[in-house]
């Protein structure tokens, strides 16, 4: 077996133990927990233990084998995995978009400084305004705006705001990792006589992978988290979001139901990382380990 | 010293050119909007002049491009806008030549809004809430009464004794705040309560968890959402489905502080400047009332529409929201859609009057004499007499639905 799928198969391994360890610790704390919470100081601080707050692990597994209503013959497992699949997409989406545009901004200002200073400061700001107060606004674009023609769908607002929340660390860690080359190295190019643009594609860029896989790191989970809450908040239908919330208003009734759908989110977060992860190989594969 | 406040400029013209692009963003979405409305205004205006007076078989023979709406609803899909999906599926906006798009709801939508904002030309609120949004400046008009009817409760165990509203003195009161609240403040008031003092208010979710765990004593529900919740869950200690025996109800329209729900709000701006958009709302409001009585007599075909476009709740759930929604509506004395003065100036006085924890009310002033219009529903309820639709529901008698586990 080669080294590589050595680790690979390790890293599963630990995986599944882990899981295995979290999902033990939930059925003990179900065993030894209060069944209607435990107070200190007059303060609710143990949660409760009873099944309807914390069903057992069984009893969610065994929901994904049910169908989704008594009417419908499709199991849950199926319609929670086409809305982690129409997340999935959205949030490729929105990633493919925030990291184009971090990406081309950092650029921009790596290349004038007077853009660094001038617009600095609206990203950092850009990220202090809410989601949910931005959702209603974007989403009501769907109908209104017309893109080449085409009626902007409202699902791409899903998507922008998943772009919103994944462009700030490309575009910072993006901006660092292009003015952290080295002086000698920058010095050499000058004295080429190579071009600005010389300069970026040999030089910057390559200089910059360190920085920019971490932020793209960062990146995919928010973009992630910005599909997700556009879901919840404006209702679009089809994906993981709507249906966390769908299932949680019948948490009274079923309490299962919406452990499906969270773990549906948190197999979407895991498939966004792996993807960046594999990326990372990919770029990282002729650098020598020292380096970094 | 002369190289730096060059810099300093070019900073500020970035800066500047930013927010300059920014606003020439707005200016164009406002102007396509405009255009938009404009171009259906170009294609209805012709049919409009002569399809209003004539029948819905006339209309229907005249319509060669149907006219494109949006409806915003409150929520996701379910059977509490039952009557406009059965007007979509029975083909009656299709027959007043009208091509409806009907918007689901969302956590942050708010659909008067969306509808002040230009984004939908329809959309159903709770009347409270849109007065309190047109005070604020959204020139909205309530056009039809669907609901006529409140159709909030209290819900509590037996064991709790709460059986009135005086009966919240020293108990835990769950109600959901985003305007969804006043009903309670209104009852607290006028059995004389000090709703800062008196009781202790919680913050509730969309679910009845809270109650079922004994968190709050008493729990804001809808008489066709949540109470039903509550009857679907399993009681750990029979091992059977709670029943209604198990629980006291408060509902606020009987105790005389009910407020007008779902309603039809347009743009009074458009309404006033658009002959077209007027004579559109006619047809719409008529379709819609007209799916509402379809859904009255046939309660299971509606329930069957609604799930099939696509709702997540469960069959037996939806059947007694379709079933408790026909109570809310019939019978329909004035007849349906037509927004009874007496109701709406109850529902207007008791903004006016309650005070919430803040000491503030829900409306400063009474709303104006063109907030709410019978114009509209007047049009369309006689269109739908021409047409031959019941719209009184006089003989109207509620199903008997039995909930399965989970509204399964």
């Amino acid at each position: 077996m080669s080294p590589l799928a050595q680790r690979i198969v390790r890293r599963f391994a630990m995986f599944v133990v882990a899981l295995l360890f979290v999902a033990t610790l939930w059925e003990l704390y179900k065993v030894v927990g209060p069944e209607d919470g435990g107070a200190l100081f007059g303060i609710n601080i143990l949660p409760r233990s009873n099944d309807r707050a914390m069903p057992h692990v069984w009893d969610m597994l065994s929901r994904y084998t049910r169908p989704e209503l008594r009417s419908s013959e499709r199991k849950i497992w199926r319609v929670v995995l086409a809305g982690a699949w129409f997340s999935f997409r959205l949030s490729l989406v929105g990633f493919a978009i925030g990291t184009t545009v971090g990406v081309l901004l950092a650029t921009l200002m790596a290349r004038f400084k007077v853009v660094e200073r001038g617009l600095l400061p609206y990203l950092v700001v850009s990220q202090t305004v809410p989601l949910i107060a931005l959702a209603p606004l974007v989403v009501s674009w769907g109908g209104k705006l017309e893109i080449f023609g085409y009626e902007w769908p409202r699902w791409l607002s899903a998507s922008v705001l998943g772009a919103f929340l994944a462009f700030f660390p490309v575009a910072v860690g993006t901006l660092r990792g292009l003015t952290s080359a080295n002086p000698a190295s920058l010095e050499l190019m000058d004295s080429y006589a190579a071009t600005w643009t010389q300069t970026l594609l040999r030089l910057r860029f390559p200089a910059a992978v360190p920085f920019m896989v971490p932020a793209f790191k960062l990146a995919a989970s928010a973009s992630v988290i910005g599909v997700v809450v556009a879901e919840i908040s404006t209702g679009l239908k089809g994906g993981i979001g709507r249906l966390i919330i769908e299932y949680a208003r019948e948490a009274t009734g079923d309490p299962a139901k919406v452990f499906t759908a969270v773990f549906g989110a948190a197999l979407l977060g895991l498939a966004m990382a792996g993807l960046v992860a594999a990326f990372d190989l990919y770029v990282m594969r002729n650098r020598p380990k020292e380096a970094t | 010293m002369k190289n730096r406040l060059v810099k300093r400029l070019a900073v500020g013209a970035v800066a500047l050119s930013l927010v300059a692009a920014a606003c020439g963003d707005d200016n164009d979405s406002d102007s396509s909007t405009a255009d938009t409305t404009a171009a259906t205004e170009e294609t209805t205006a012709p049919a409009d002049t002569t399809a209003t007076a004539d029948t819905t078989a006339a209309a229907a023979a005249e319509c060669t491009e149907p006219t494109k709406i949006k409806l915003q609803l409150q929520w996701f899909i379910q059977a509490q806008f039952a009557g406009y999906f059965a007007a979509q599926d029975q083909g009656y906006y299709a027959d007043q030549c009208l091509d409806v798009e009907i918007v689901e709801g969302g956590v942050d939508i708010v659909p008067q809004q969306q509808l002040a904002d230009g984004a939908v030309d329809f959309a159903l609120s709770w009347v409270p809430k849109a007065l309190a949004s047109r005070e604020a400046g959204a020139n909205i008009v309530n056009i039809a009464q669907v609901f006529a009817r409140s159709g909030t409760l209290q819900v509590s165990f037996k064991d709790k004794g709460i059986t009135s509203a005086a009966d919240f003195k020293g108990k835990k009161i769950g109600n959901w705040g985003f305007g969804n609240e006043f009903e309670i403040f209104a009852a607290l008031t006028k059995a004389g309560l000090d709703p800062a003092k008196d009781v202790e208010l919680v913050q509730q979710q969309f679910d009845m968890a809270a109650l079922l765990a004994g968190d709050i004593d008493a729990a804001e529900a809808m008489t066709y959402n949540e109470y039903a919740q509550v009857l679907e869950a399993k009681n750990p200690e029979t091992g059977e489905l709670y029943k209604p025996e198990d629980l006291n109800v408060v509902s606020y329209e009987a105790e005389g502080v009910g407020m007008l729900q779902d309603a039809i709000w347009a743009s009074g701006e458009k309404l006033a400047s658009d002959e077209a958009y007027k004579a559109t709302a006619v047809k719409f409001v008529a379709a819609s009332l007209k799916g509402w009585a379809y859904c009255r007599d046939n309660a299971e075909s509606c329930r069957d529409i609604v799930v099939a476009k696509g709702s997540k709740l469960g069959n037996s759930h939806q059947l007694w929201q379709m079933n408790e929604v026909n109570k809310l509506i019939w019978p329909a004395a004035g007849g349906v859609g037509a927004i009874d003065a007496a109701a709406w100036d109850r529902t207007a006085a008791l903004a006016q009057e309650t005070k919430n924890l803040e000491g503030k009310t829900v409306l400063t002033k009474a709303p104006d004499a063109a907030a709410y219009t019978n114009d509209i529903v007047t049009e369309a309820l006689a269109l739908l007499e021409a047409d031959g639709v019941d719209t009184k529901g006089d003989g109207f008698a509620p199903i008997e639905v039995t909930l399965n586990e989970g509204g399964n």
